[in-house]
C-alpha cells in the first residue's frame, strides 16, 4: 500500500438537515481517507449521501437547515470545517476542484465561455500575485486545449448554448483543471452526456489526471465508470460507508450483502436477464433503522444487526466491510 | 382485448381495504398538508407577526361598532366643544376638527379599506387568471393575440389616471371607486398567469393529459392552473395592500367614500390642513394604512414560503 | 403473429425558424427522414439512439402529440393519422406512454388518486374510480396508502410506477417506453423493469422500448432496432445483433459501455472506439449521416445514402459495407 501523505481524510462525519417533522440524519458517521495521486470512487445510489459529503467537503451545504454535527474534514492535516473563509476561499478552486453532473447548469448561460474560465483561472491566482491579463487569457487556451477543444480562441467567445452536451462538459473539465488542483471531486461526470460521448469525456478525464498526477474522487451511480476509472472504491449506503476495497477487488469479490446486491442489478452485456433488485426501500432518515442501517433489506441480517452499528473489519489489505458476517475475520 | 386489464371488477376489495380506511386515509393526508404548510410559512417570525396583524385588522373591522368607545362618531356627528383635542385617556388618538373620537374612526375606516381590498380581488383575480390561462395555454395563436394585446391597452394606461378617469366620471362613492381600481388591477393577473401557464404547458404531465384525450378545460383548470396558484396567491396577499393605498388615494382626491364615512384617505387628507399643531388628526389614520400594508406584505411573504417547494 | 404497429417511410420535420431577409428559407430539422419498422403484437422492440437519432420523435409521434409531415404509422392495420386531426378516443386508450424523467411527467400539485383518476375519468366516467384506483395500485405493487401522497413525497422509483399506473389505466395494447429507468438507480431499474415484464405477461402488452442503454437492452428487448440522426442502421434479434453488430455506429455504440465483468469486456468490439461529435441535426451530412464518424468511411458514403439491406435471418443494415442493391446507385443527397 502506498506511504504518501494523505491528502483528504474525513473523520466520522455526522450531517442532519431540520426539516417539518424533526431531522433527517443523513450522514452517520461517515469515514474516508485518501493519499496523494490515487483515483478513488465513491459508489451509491440517490440518496445515500454522497452529495451531501462532498459539499460539507466543499462546505456548501445549506446550513440552515443542515448542521454538521460532529467530524472533521482534514485536507493536508488541515481541517476545512475549522477553517476560516480567506483559508477555505484558498482551498476551493485552487486545492479541490469539482465537476458537476449537469454542465448546462454548471455554466452561466449568459457569460462567454472565456469570461467564465478567466474568472476562475484569476479567483485561483496566488494572493499577492496577480496574474496579467493575457497570462491569463494564455492559461485559458492552455486549458482548452488540454480538454481537445477545437479552435480555443474562438471557443473563448462563444457561449454556452452554442456548445454541445460534451463540449461543455470538456469545458467544465477545463475550467476544474485549469487551477491545477490537487484533488478533483467528479459528480457524475458522464451521466447527462450520450453514451459515446460519454466515453470520450471519460477517457479523456483519466488521460489528463494521469498527466497531472492530481487525485479524484469519482462519486458515480454507475457502476461499470468506476470500474473503467478508479483504482480504489468506497460503496456508501444510507450515510454509511459499507465497503472499501481496490476495485478490481470489489467487482471481482464484493462482500457486503449490499455491495453484492448492487452488482447483480446491473444488466450485462452477456445476457442473463435482470436481477430481481433488492428488497425494502432505502430508509427514511427522519427514522432511520436501529443498528445497521441496511438490517431491514439484508437477506443475511443477524439479531446484532437490528441494535448495533457494525464497525469497519479488515478483512484485507485494502479491503475494509461494516458488516457482521466479518466479524471473525478480521485480519 | 377487453377482457385484457379487468380493473372494472370489485372481487377483493373488501379484503384490502375499507371505505372508512380511505376516509382516515384522507383526513390524515389532509392535517399533514396542513401542518407542512404551515411548518414553511411559520419559519419566519415576521411571517406570524404578518398574519396576527391582519387577523387582528379584520376582527377590529368586523366587530366596529362593538369594541369602539364612541360608535357614533363614524356617523354624522359634531361637538364642536371638544374639536381638535389632543390624545388624552378619553380619546386615545385625539379628536377631529369636528369633535369626533379619531380611535374610532380609524377603526372604522379599517372597515372600508379592508372591504375595497377583498372585493377589488374578488372582482379582479377570477377573470384576470381565466384570460392568463387561456392566453397561456392557447400560445401562438389569435387567442393569445388578442388577449394579450388588450391586456397591453390596459397595462399602457398610467393607472392611477385610468382609475380616477372612470371614478370622476362616475358618481363619487366606496363601489364605483372599486368598480375604477378594478378595471385598471385585472391585467397584471393576466400577465402573471400568462407566464407561467405558456411554460407549463410544456411539461410532460401536461403532454400525458392531452395524448390520453383530456378536454381542454380539464387541463386548463386540473393540470395547469394548480401549479400557478402559487404566485396567484402570494401575488393577491401583496395586492391588498396595494389596493388599499389606491383606494386612500381616490379617498384622498375626493372619489370614493363620501363623508361623514370616515375613510382613511379622507381622514388623512383632511388632517393634513391641521399640520403641525393639531398632528394627531393625520398621524393616527396614516399609521393605520402603514399598519395595514405592512401586515398584509409580511403575511404575502409568509404566503410565498408556504408555497415553496420542499426539498426533502 | 399480427403486427400490431406497422411505420412505412415515416418522416416528421419540424422547421425551426427562417434565414435571414431576402431569401427567407425555413431551417427544418428531419428529425425523422424515412423509417419503416413493424412491431409485433406482444414483443419488446427495443429502439436505441442517442441524441439527435429521433426515437423520441418516433414515440411522440406514435403517441399523437405530434402528425407525421409524411408516410404512414398504422395499428394493427387502422392508419393512425386521419385527415381532420383528431385521434378517436378508443384509438387513444390503446396506445399509452411512459415518459422519460418522472419528476415532470406527474403533476406536483396533484395527489395520487388524482393523477390516477384522469385517465379513468375520460375512458371508464361511469364505474366506481376509487376501486379502480386501488386495484390498479395493486397491481402495481404500490399500498393504497399511497393515494394521498403527493409526488414529491416519492422516490424516483416509485413516481415511475404510478407513471406505468396511470399508463394502464386505460387497459391499453401498446405502451411506449420513453427511457423509463434512465433516470433511476440501477438497484430501483432492476425492480421497475421486472414489473413490466410481469405486467406485460399478465396482461399481454406490446412495449416500444426506447432507451440508450444497450446492456439493459439485451435483456429486455426480442428485438432491438438502432437509430441515428433520423434514419435506422441496423435491426435484429437481440441474440443476433450482440454476436454479430454490423454497422460500424453500432460497433461504437457497444464499445463505449462502461461494463462490470470481464467476460462482457470480450464482447465489445475492440476496433471500433469511439470518436467525432454528433453532427446537429439541422445540419446533417450528405450522404451516409455517419460519415463524419465512421472509421470504415469510403468515397461513396460522402455521395450516396445507403439503404436498408437484409444480411440474413432478419437482420437488416444500412451501410455501403453490405452490397446495395443497384437502384441505390441514382444520387440521393442524404
Amino acid at each position: 500500500m502506498s506511504t504518501a501523505p494523505l491528502l483528504l481524510e474525513i473523520k466520522n462525519l455526522y450531517v442532519h438537515f431540520a426539516v417539518y417533522g424533526g431531522r433527517l440524519n443523513v450522514l452517520d458517521g461517515v469515514n474516508f481517507f485518501m493519499r496523494s495521486g490515487e483515483k478513488v470512487g465513491l459508489v451509491g445510489e440517490t440518496g445515500c449521501g454522497k452529495t451531501t459529503t462532498m459539499k460539507a467537503i466543499l462546505r456548501v451545504l445549506p446550513m440552515p437547515p443542515a448542521h454538521i454535527s460532529q467530524g472533521e474534514i482534514c485536507f493536508n492535516g488541515r481541517d476545512i470545517l475549522k477553517m476560516s473563509s480567506n483559508d477555505l476561499q484558498q482551498v476551493r478552486g485552487r486545492g479541490i476542484s469539482m465537476i458537476f453532473q449537469d454542465p448546462t447548469a454548471a455554466l452561466n448561460p449568459v457569460f462567454s465561455i472565456g469570461e467564465q474560465m478567466e474568472a476562475v483561472i484569476q479567483h485561483s491566482a496566488e494572493r499577492g500575485k496577480p496574474s496579467s491579463r493575457q497570462e491569463i487569457h494564455r492559461r485559458a487556451v492552455t486549458s482548452l486545449q488540454e480538454v481537445a477543444l477545437a479552435d480555443p480562441e474562438r471557443l473563448l467567445q462563444s457561449y454556452p448554448i452554442q456548445l454541445s452536451g460534451g463540449m461543455r462538459q470538456r469545458v467544465c473539465i477545463g475550467m476544474a483543471l485549469s487551477t491545477s488542483p490537487e484533488l478533483l471531486i467528479a459528480d457524475e461526470p458522464g451521466t447527462s452526456l450520450d453514451v459515446t460521448i460519454q466515453d470520450q469525456v471519460l477517457r479523456l478525464l483519466r488521460t489528463l489526471v494521469e498527466e497531472k498526477n492530481t487525485s479524484v474522487i469519482l462519486i458515480t451511480h454507475t457502476l461499470g465508470i468506476v470500474r473503467e476509472t478508479t483504482e480504489r472504491v468506497y460503496v456508501m449506503y444510507a450515510g454509511n460507508m459499507v465497503e472499501v476495497s481496490a476495485t478490481k477487488k470489489l467487482f471481482a469479490n464484493p462482500l457486503h450483502p449490499y455491495t453484492q446486491g448492487l452488482i447483480s442489478t446491473v444488466p450485462r452485456l452477456t445476457g442473463g436477464g435482470i436481477a430481481s433488485g433488492i428488497s425494502g426501500r432505502i430508509p427514511d432518515y427522519l427514522n432511520p433503522p436501529s443498528g445497521c442501517r441496511f438490517h431491514t433489506r439484508c437477506s443475511y441480517v443477524m439479531d446484532i444487526c437490528r441494535t448495533e452499528k457494525p464497525p469497519a473489519y479488515r478483512v484485507d489489505e485494502d479491503h475494509e466491510v461494516a458488516c457482521f458476517l466479518y466479524r471473525d475475520k478480521n485480519a | 382485448m377487453a377482457e385484457q386489464l379487468n380493473i372494472n371488477t370489485s372481487q377483493d376489495f373488501a379484503a384490502t381495504i375499507t371505505a372508512r380506511q380511505i376516509a382516515q386515509l384522507e383526513r390524515e393526508s389532509r392535517r399533514e398538508n396542513l401542518g407542512r404548510s404551515w411548518y414553511k410559512f411559520s419559519r419566519n417570525i415576521l411571517s406570524i407577526l404578518g398574519i396576527a396583524t391582519v387577523l387582528l385588522l379584520i376582527l377590529l373591522a368586523i366587530f366596529a361598532p362593538y369594541v369602539t368607545p364612541y360608535p357614533k362618531h363614524a356617523g354624522a356627528f359634531t361637538d364642536f366643544a371638544h374639536a381638535k383635542q389632543p390624545p388624552s385617556g378619553q380619546h386615545l388618538f385625539g379628536t377631529d376638527q369636528i369633535g369626533r373620537d379619531i380611535l374610532t374612526r380609524v377603526v372604522f375606516g379599517l372597515r372600508s379599506s379592508l372591504l375595497m381590498g377583498v372585493v377589488v380581488l374578488a372582482l379582479v383575480v377570477p377573470p384576470g387568471v381565466l384570460l392568463g390561462l387561456l392566453a397561456g395555454y392557447f400560445q401562438g395563436t389569435w387567442i393569445d393575440t388578442i388577449i394579450m394585446r388588450i391586456t397591453d391597452i390596459f397595462l399602457a394606461v398610467p393607472p392611477l389616471i385610468l382609475a380616477l378617469a372612470v371614478a370622476s366620471v362616475l358618481e363619487p362613492n366606496l363601489w364605483n371607486g372599486m368598480m375604477a381600481v378594478s378595471l385598471m388591477w385585472w391585467p397584471w393577473y393576466t400577465r402573471l398567469v400568462y407566464g407561467t401557464a405558456s411554460q407549463l404547458r410544456n411539461e410532460y404531465f401536461v403532454t400525458a393529459a392531452q395524448v390520453t384525450g383530456a378536454s381542454t378545460w380539464h387541463i386548463l383548470f386540473r393540470e395547469i392552473l394548480p401549479n400557478t396558484i402559487s404566485p396567484i396567491f402570494t401575488k393577491m396577499s401583496l395586492d391588498v395592500a396595494w389596493v388599499i393605498i389606491i383606494g386612500s388615494m381616490l379617498s384622498f382626491v375626493g372619489l370614493g367614500v363620501q363623508p361623514p364615512e370616515p375613510s382613511l384617505g379622507t381622514m388623512v387628507a383632511d388632517g393634513y390642513r391641521y399640520l403641525p399643531d393639531q398632528w394627531w388628526i393625520m398621524l393616527f389614520p396614516a399609521l393605520a394604512i402603514v399598519v395595514v400594508v405592512l401586515g398584509f406584505n409580511l403575511l404575502g411573504d409568509g404566503v410565498r414560503d408556504m408555497f415553496a417547494a420542499e426539498e426533502f | 403473429m399480427t403486427d400490431i404497429l406497422t411505420a412505412t417511410d415515416l418522416k416528421k420535420y419540424f422547421v425551426i425558424g427562417h434565414t435571414g431577409w431576402p431569401k427567407r428559407e425555413p431551417i427544418t430539422v428531419k428529425a425523422v427522414d424515412g423509417i419503416s419498422f413493424t412491431m409485433h403484437e406482444g414483443e419488446t422492440l427495443g429502439l436505441v439512439g442517442e441524441s439527435g437519432s429521433g426515437k423520441s420523435t418516433v414515440a411522440y409521434t406514435t403517441i399523437g402529440m405530434y402528425h407525421p409531415t409524411s408516410g404512414s404509422l398504422r395499428f394493427r392495420g387502422q392508419e393512425l393519422f386521419q385527415a381532420d386531426g383528431k385521434r378517436p378516443l378508443h384509438l387513444r386508450k390503446e396506445i399509452q406512454i411512459v415518459f422519460q424523467d418522472p419528476g415532470s411527467s406527474l403533476n406536483p400539485r396533484r395527489n395520487i388518486k388524482e393523477i390516477l383518476e384522469m385517465p379513468l375519468r375520460i375512458h371508464q366516467p361511469d364505474k366506481n374510480r376509487l376501486e379502480q384506483i386501488i386495484h390498479l395500485l395493486e397491481i402495481v405493487d404500490m399500498p393504497p396508502e399511497y393515494m394521498y401522497k403527493y409526488p414529491h413525497m416519492l422516490s424516483g422509483g416509485e413516481k415511475q410506477i404510478v407513471a406505468v399506473a396511470r399508463a394502464l389505466a386505460t387497459n391499453p395494447s401498446l405502451v411506449i417506453l420513453d427511457e423509463p429507468t434512465s433516470a433511476l438507480d440501477v438497484s430501483v431499474q432492476a425492480k421497475t423493469i421486472n414489473l413490466l415484464l410481469r405486467l406485460q405477461r399478465e396482461f399481454n402488452l406490446s412495449y416500444l422500448f426506447i432507451t440508450h442503454d444497450l446492456s439493459l437492452m439485451r435483456n429486455v428487448a426480442s428485438r432491438v432496432t438502432i437509430m441515428y440522426l433520423g434514419k435506422i442502421c441496423e435491426v435484429a434479434e437481440t441474440a443476433d445483433f450482440f454476436q454479430n453488430p454490423l454497422h460500424p455506429y453500432t460497433q461504437m455504440l457497444l464499445s463505449s459501455i462502461p461494463v462490470v465483468s470481464e467476460a462482457e469486456e470480450e464482447l465489445k468490439p475492440k476496433k471500433v472506439i469511439s470518436t467525432g461529435e454528433i453532427p446537429s441535426p439541422v445540419n446533417i451530412p450528405t450522404g451516409c449521416s455517419f460519415n463524419t464518424r465512421c472509421p470504415f468511411v469510403m468515397d461513396v458514403c460522402y455521395k450516396i445514402d445507403p439503404v436498408m439491406v437484409e444480411a440474413g435471418n432478419g437482420h437488416t443494415v444500412r451501410c455501403h459495407l453490405f452490397p446495395q442493391p443497384a437502384s441505390a446507385s441514382i444520387d440521393r443527397p442524404g
